[in-house]
């Protein structure tokens, strides 16, 4: 009973929100075993015991009767637009990427539109944060990772700064501008793509520079706001997230990532081959895009994007998934399913979209998993997440019960009431 | 792709009869059981949890395993070499018939996906598309081979964002620094009028020909009225001899369509998309409509911002006869947990959400006396799943089509390693041949 003296110097706050426990679950840790017929304490928005039907608690706590039901932790999509897009085919609702090629000083989390119509649709799925990636250019900018619950953004914020987003430059004919689709020959895109490569590393090398004279300089240094957005980089406080498909872009990201001496985690990750090897090696995570994708090329094998998580998992690389868009972001853990079928160990698919982000975006500390003295991110389900049938029926975020009531929702109640 | 083909053996014409036992059996209209179906000469013969086994039949053991009747999709576009004639307002007379492509890998990975019937439509540029086409895929078989034989013809009509886009300035830009070329209409009024300004026209030319019709056989001597390929098509939707599969979003424009179909007289057969049919479900109801919807897509242009997942169970729940497809290679393939999540978005029944990918697009392609279900005399059209096919977790093991094996998991899983070898073999060639070609070929050896 190490937690009973906590328990007094918050017991002022007995009745607050936060505070409550869950009788009758079966809570799925992740972290650990199965817990059935549990009660789950949560005190001041954090996870403070699990134990049996016999947990003593004070007789201020509120008891939250949920027998039946599943204690998950809340889902991560590793890669949005959340709040950043509303339409996607209108120009004006989306501010996903931004003009120029080098613009690290962008902070996506900023441009998350608290009272998107998307955020409370995704949540009632079971997504409890989602990070929200800029798009455009080389370094596009700060992806931040937001829970999906606050007034303003700032509420919101998890970690403003938990990746920056690097669109590696690859050998690309085809380009789409301002005026159109447009086609260039294999050598203009190879030249192209050595220019943008050149670029980046000249980039890089002015930022350490600019770290140097940084260090050296006293009074009067004359900061310069892109730059100073590069030094939790080179610190690797910050990893770079890599847009990197196939084997060849893998290995150049990998080859580049030690170059340059910053950590990397590597997004989109599809055919990655005999690179997996490599990333097992040197412990790059990655992030993989939907499997819910016709094959690449037309002559793969009908499940080709199903099995991906598999090799992956396989090769012994850490893995999460991403929904690269708003609009199936709630389909995240149908996602995850889709290789549970074709080989993905259960388990495996239900830590790709809990524990394993956390743990690769840095805040394993506070989420990801149902243990002492992490944040109450759960969801109460009535089944598996991972099954379409499956409803989840409550969710707490920080300890705070969150709406689940959505546009959707509304409409369906609205429209139903028809007479 | 030629060498996938080959490798895909093409089912037997003469196939001996099957047997699917131990298996859970979804039949969709009678319920489900333990139990077997039996396979004749390309039909379902038998059903039931004690079976008569023909004499020589093939027997599959599907102990833990699910059989559902063929996924039928409603809206596709697979096994089509072009979807849009949109140079015109009005393209009746054009048709998915004459560009299908029965070597289309779409229709494989469909196949895969559980899918056995498509109807594969013309797409949604203008207010009055182009013809229809129901295909089963026959993976293998040409062009003939393919057609879903005694298929009532259908055509798309289209609503909305779509077929006005030609219409709006900023949208038909060409890229390339031309003018744009603006193409009636620009609004929802302007869709409106062109569809009555067809029918008005489809009206007086049938009027034409049935006047020359009469007079023919009173046997005058009279000049047939031109033939007109565009109003032909037309006069069939009068007649209701071809079914109209309407693409649409806003509830207001499906009203629209209702009420000019009514002015004609003319039944419009499904709502395709109608993704704010759930506010109007009583009018798709009263007109008799069916509606064919997506699951839960949503906010991808403007029209598609009310849209709610719970679309199929409100329609459902009104009376409206609903099917879920794809319009898209890759949903399809997944139309079963499609399915799934109907039950979580409304609550529908395992029965009803089977339906919307079986029995009920069946009537929405007037098919129903075919396929759809698991019932003796109907096409043995099955798909046989390792789980439940409502759940995450189901993949397809094999698919049956009039009674032959069209695709098996595991066979597949062989011939993609000899596959595999046979490509590596024939770019091993292509190397060992590349350096003579160097020295002899010029400059234009890629093909532009």
């Amino acid at each position: 009973m190490k937690f009973l003296p906590f328990f007094l110097a918050v017991a002022l706050f007995a009745g607050a929100d936060d505070t409550f426990v869950l009788r009758g679950v079966t809570v799925h840790p992740v972290t650990g075993p199965d817990v059935e017929n549990a009660s789950l304490l949560v005190v001041d928005g954090k996870i403070a015991e699990i134990g049996d039907a016999r947990l003593k608690t004070p007789k201020t706590t509120k008891t939250i009767d949920a027998k039946g039901l599943h204690v998950y932790p809340g889902m991560i999509d590793s890669n949005t637009e959340v709040g950043m897009s509303e339409i996607s085919s209108v120009r004006e609702t989306s501010d996903v990427s931004e003009l120029g090629d080098f613009k690290p000083q962008l902070r996506a989390g900023i441009a998350v539109n608290p009272a998107s119509e998307h955020i409370p649709v995704i949540r009632a799925n079971g997504i409890v944060a989602a990070m929200a990636v800029p798009d455009g250019g080389i370094l596009a900018g700060q992806a931040s990772l937001m829970r999906l619950d606050g007034w303003t953004w700032e509420e919101m914020a998890i970690r403003l700064d938990a990746a920056m987003h690097l669109r590696f430059p690859t050998v690309s004919t085809a380009s789409f501008g301002p005026s159109g689709f447009s086609r260039a020959s294999f050598s203009e895109a190879r030249r192209n793509y050595e220019a943008r490569l050149k670029n980046l590393s000249e980039y890089f090398e002015r930022a350490r520079r600019y770290q140097k004279a940084k260090a050296a300089a006293g009074a009067g240094f004359k900061p310069d706001l892109a730059l100073e957005a590069m030094l939790p980089v080179l610190a690797k406080k910050v990893p770079v997230m890599i847009s990197a498909t196939r084997e060849r872009a893998i290995k150049d990201a990998v080859a580049w990532g030690e170059k340059e001496g910053v950590r990397i985690v590597l997004a989109q990750v599809r055919r990655p081959g005999s690179a997996l090897a490599l990333l097992k090696e040197k412990n790059i995570p990655v992030i993989l895009g939907p499997t819910q994708e016709l094959p690449l090329e037309e002559d793969d094998p009908y499940d080709e994007a199903f099995t991906v998580p598999v090799e992956v998992h396989k090769a012994g690389v850490k893995f999460a998934f991403g929904s690269f868009g708003n609009q199936f972001s709630r389909n995240l853990p149908y996602q995850a399913a889709t290789a549970v079928a074709f080989g993905l160990p259960h388990e495996e698919a239900l830590k790709s979209v809990t524990l394993y982000p956390a743990q690769i975006w840095g805040v394993d500390d506070r989420m990801g998993s149902i243990e002492k003295g992490k944040s109450a991110d759960i969801i109460l389900t009535d089944g598996d997440p991972l099954e379409v049938k499956t409803n989840v029926k409550r969710m707490f975020i920080q300890g705070r019960e969150v709406d689940l009531e959505s546009k959707h929702t509304k409409l369906y109640k609205k429209y139903l009431a028809r007479p | 792709m030629k060498f996938l083909l080959f490798l895909t053996a093409a089912a037997l014409t003469a196939a001996p009869p099957i047997v699917i036992q131990n298996a859970t059996v979804l039949t969709v209209t009678k319920g489900a059981f333990k139990g077997s179906v039996v396979v004749q000469d390309g039909k379902i013969k038998e059903v039931g949890e004690k079976v008569m086994i023909p004499p020589g039949a093939q027997i599959i053991d599907a102990s833990g395993q699910y059989v559902m009747p063929g996924i039928i999709d409603a809206h596709s576009h697979i096994a089509a070499d072009s979807i849009n004639e949109g140079a015109v307002s009005v393209s009746s007379m054009v048709g998915i018939e004459d560009v299908l492509d029965p070597e289309d890998i779409g229709i494989y990975r469909a196949l895969a996906g559980g899918v056995t019937t498509v109807n594969v439509l013309h797409g949604s540029a203008n207010a009055i598309g182009g013809k229809c086409q129901v295909i089963k895929t026959r993976w293998g078989k040409d062009r003939e081979g393919i057609l879903f034989e005694g298929a009532k013809p259908g055509i798309k009509f289209a609503l909305g964002e779509n077929p006005k886009r030609q219409g709006n300035v900023s949208a038909s830009r060409t890229g390339s620094g031309a003018p744009p070329v603006l193409r009636y209409p620009a609004t929802r009024m302007g869709v409106e009028d062109v569809i009555r300004q067809a029918f008005n026209d489809a009206k007086t030319y049938q009027a034409e020909w049935k006047g020359y019709n009469e007079r023919k056989a009173r046997g005058e001597t009279v000049i047939p009225p031109k033939r007109d390929l565009k109003l032909d098509a037309l006069v069939e939707v009068l007649e209701g001899k071809r079914l109209v599969h309407a693409h649409c979003y806003r509830a207001d424009e499906i009203l629209m369509l209702l009420r000019v179909a009514d002015e004609f007289g003319v039944k419009i057969k499904t709502l395709q998309h109608v993704l704010e049919g759930y506010k109007v479900a009583k009018e798709i109801k009263e007109h008799g409509a069916g509606a064919s919807t997506f699951s839960d897509w949503w906010a991808y242009k403007v029209e598609a911002f009310d849209a709610i997942p719970y679309n199929a169970a409100i329609m459902v729940k009104k009376g409206v006869l609903v099917s879920l497809n794809s319009d898209s290679g890759e949903l399809m393939r997944r139309l079963n947990t499609e399915a799934g999540k109907t039950m979580k978005y409304g609550g529908l029944t395992e029965t009803e959400a089977l339906s919307l990918i079986t029995i009920n697009p069946a009537k929405q392609l007037d098919l129903d006396h075919r396929i759809g279900s698991i019932e003796p005399g109907k096409d043995a059209d099955l798909v046989i799943y390792d789980k439940h096919p409502l759940s995450s977790f189901a993949k397809v093991q094999r698919v049956l089509i009039d009674g032959a094996v069209y695709f098996e998991r595991d066979r597949d899983l062989t011939e993609r390693q000899q596959r595999e070898q046979r490509k590596k073999q024939l770019l091993e060639k292509e190397k060992q041949s590349q350096p003579q070609q160097k020295k002899n070929a010029g400059p234009g050896r890629r093909p532009a």
